[in-house]
């Protein structure tokens, strides 16, 4: 009974159009954070509250929505977000990357390639990257406005004075399409030359923060580095003990209390994939990924 | 004397037939309050002026309006941009100002903190300037900083170390440094010695004399103290009630005071 009380979606039909409106108005302006009247959401901020807003007024009822918590299809929040909207909007959901027309994610994007007509949603804690730099909103967005960035320089040069190497791991500042700095949300910066180029459209929801962003499909985006201390991408040194794939990027799990560790595919549906596909990692033998 | 002052900085005295920085009529009022009435100068290529005057007396205010930083409620300043033309800073768009502020002026704080990025190291701190016009190596923007802590006194050694670790005489050479590294042609500096103590004064006071020479540099001092106009300024602009009193050569200025104001400045001074 109570289901049927939920609008689509759960948003009302207007609160979806001002973020439509905001959405976009993030396609027409790469890069730039969009203002919009972020709502209540029945979860709690940091819990995804400007993603799942944003896909909220998205979704259509023929969507198949897939969502991830770092990668994960199968973590609290990636479960709870998709039984969410497969309560309110009544979609189809699924795991598996190719298939889904959304994917809403936290902090990571999918090794399988993203093709045309797939939007990817990113739930955003802090979008602004100069934050931590100049604290004052309004100084922050005059310097978006002259397109002053050599602060963003100084985080990486405060970065090779300290470490030796540009240590920012995740949140790396990128430039879309020549002209705004943009924080891709703490996405790992593996994941940064993905964003690059993309036959799909990304867009950016920070619920508390009260800012959409966006990167339309095909645009450029360019990691910020120095000519001597190029961009670099990190990934563990290792394999993946479930699959064996040494191009993904890899999460350390803790086994047990004798700090024996091992590495695996932090995409599941990726690794799954993979296992299908007959390929095995140190912790597998083919009989068992045949199951999986 | 004429020795001390390199060649580059003779070039400016000769090519400074035209103003750089002219006042004209500038006036601030707050409410009811007239900050400043009615300021005119001009102001050359090298030369340093001194503003003097009382607290309260709209130096501070005279000093944010020449930047830049303050719109005045009368009067204009217009200022000869790199390429020789005069322009009405109102006139600058908002990216022309902040252009023009971070690269062919600079701006020294009395309290440091407000100067300088207090949580971020001091070689960043310099070369923040150079990243900001699009320096993007690493190892460049290092060695010029380096050279420039060198300059102003500061051990290489510290330049990883944030300015919250610095003695309030190092914090203030930084600032400079950090100004002077994109070769500006004007300095505004305000109260530049304050809260300092006497030997760190004199030290700083030396450095920025002979960068100033060096560099060919303008400069405008707004003090309260007569001994930094006498050591720092060619000319002294003496201010009270937001007007300006008297104007001069500096030594004609502090050795022969006109206005009474003036020689009730003058004689205040303790005796060495």
């Amino acid at each position: 009974m109570t289901e049927a009380t939920y609008n689509f979606a759960y948003l009302d039909e207007q609160t979806k159009r001002m973020i439509r409106r905001a959405i976009l108005k993030a396609i027409a302006i790469p890069g730039y954070q969009v203002p919009f009247a972020s709502r209540e959401m029945p979860m709690p901020y940091g819990w995804g509250t400007g993603g799942v807003q944003v896909t909220a007024s998205i979704l259509g009822p023929d969507d198949t929505l897939k969502v991830i918590d770092q990668g994960s299809d199968d973590t609290t929040n990636a479960i709870s977000i998709r039984k969410f909207f497969a309560k309110t909007a009544g979609v189809a959901t699924t795991t598996s990357t190719p298939d889904a027309s959304v994917i809403q994610t936290r902090h990571r994007i999918p090794e399988t390639p993203l093709h045309e007509g797939q939007v990817l949603v990113y739930q955003v804690p802090i979008p602004e990257p100069l934050r931590y730099l100049e604290p004052r909103e309004t100084e922050t967005r005059r310097m978006h406005a002259l397109a002053e960035y050599g602060l963003m320089h100084v985080k990486l040069y405060e970065d090779i004075a300290k470490f030796g190497h540009i240590a920012t791991a995740y949140a790396y500042p990128v430039k879309v399409a020549g002209r705004y700095v943009m924080d891709p949300s703490p996405t790992p910066k593996f994941d940064n030359p993905k964003m690059d180029n993309c036959p799909a459209l990304q867009l950016f929801g920070a619920g508390r923060e009260k800012r959409i962003y966006a990167i339309p499909p095909y645009t450029q985006v360019v990691s910020l580095d120095f000519e001597d201390h190029p961009f670099t991408r990190y990934r563990q040194d290792g394999c993946c003990a479930l699959c064996g794939a040494d191009d993904s990027y890899l999460d350390e799990i803790v086994t047990d209390n004798a700090g024996t560790r091992m590495f695996v595919c932090s995409d599941t549906d990726y690794c799954e994939g993979r296992r299908a596909e007959g390929h095995t990692g140190s912790e597998t033998t083919p009989m068992e990924s045949a199951h999986a | 004397m004429l020795d001390r002052v390199s060649s580059a900085a003779l070039d400016t005295f000769v090519a400074s037939d035209q103003p750089l920085l002219i006042a004209d009529g500038l006036s601030k009022r707050y409410g009811r309050i007239d900050a400043c009435r009615g300021v005119s100068f001009e102001l050359f290529p090298g030369e340093v002026l001194a503003i003097v005057g009382e607290s309260g007396s709209g130096k501070s205010t005279l000093l944010q309006m020449l930047s830049g930083q303050m719109t005045p409620s009368a009067g204009r300043v217009s200022y000869r941009m790199r390429d020789g033309v005069l322009r009405d800073l109102a006139e600058l768009g908002e990216a022309e100002r902040r252009l023009l502020l971070r690269t062919d002026w600079g701006f020294v704080h009395q309290d440091p903190a407000q100067g300088l990025r207090m949580a971020v190291s001091a070689g960043a701190n310099v070369g923040e300037r150079l990243m900001a016009i699009g320096w993007n190596h690493y190892g460049k923007i290092r060695s010029v900083a380096s050279d420039w802590l060198e300059r102003v006194e500061i051990d290489t050694g510290r330049i990883d170390d944030a300015p919250r670790t610095y003695s309030g005489g190092m914090r203030q050479r930084l600032q400079i440094a950090r100004n002077l590294v994109t070769d500006p042609r004007l300095v505004f500096m305000d109260e530049p010695t304050g809260g300092l103590d006497v030997s760190v004064q004199a030290r700083l006071l030396d450095l920025v004399r002979s960068l100033v020479a060096e560099l060919g540099l303008a400069a405008i001092v707004v003090t309260h103290d007569l001994a930094v106009a006498r050591l720092l300024s060619h000319r002294i602009l003496v201010m009270k009630s937001g007007r300006v009193i008297e104007t001069g050569l500096t030594d004609q200025v502090l050795d022969d005071p006109r206005e009474p104001y003036t020689q009730l400045l003058v004689s205040s001074i303790l005796p060495a």
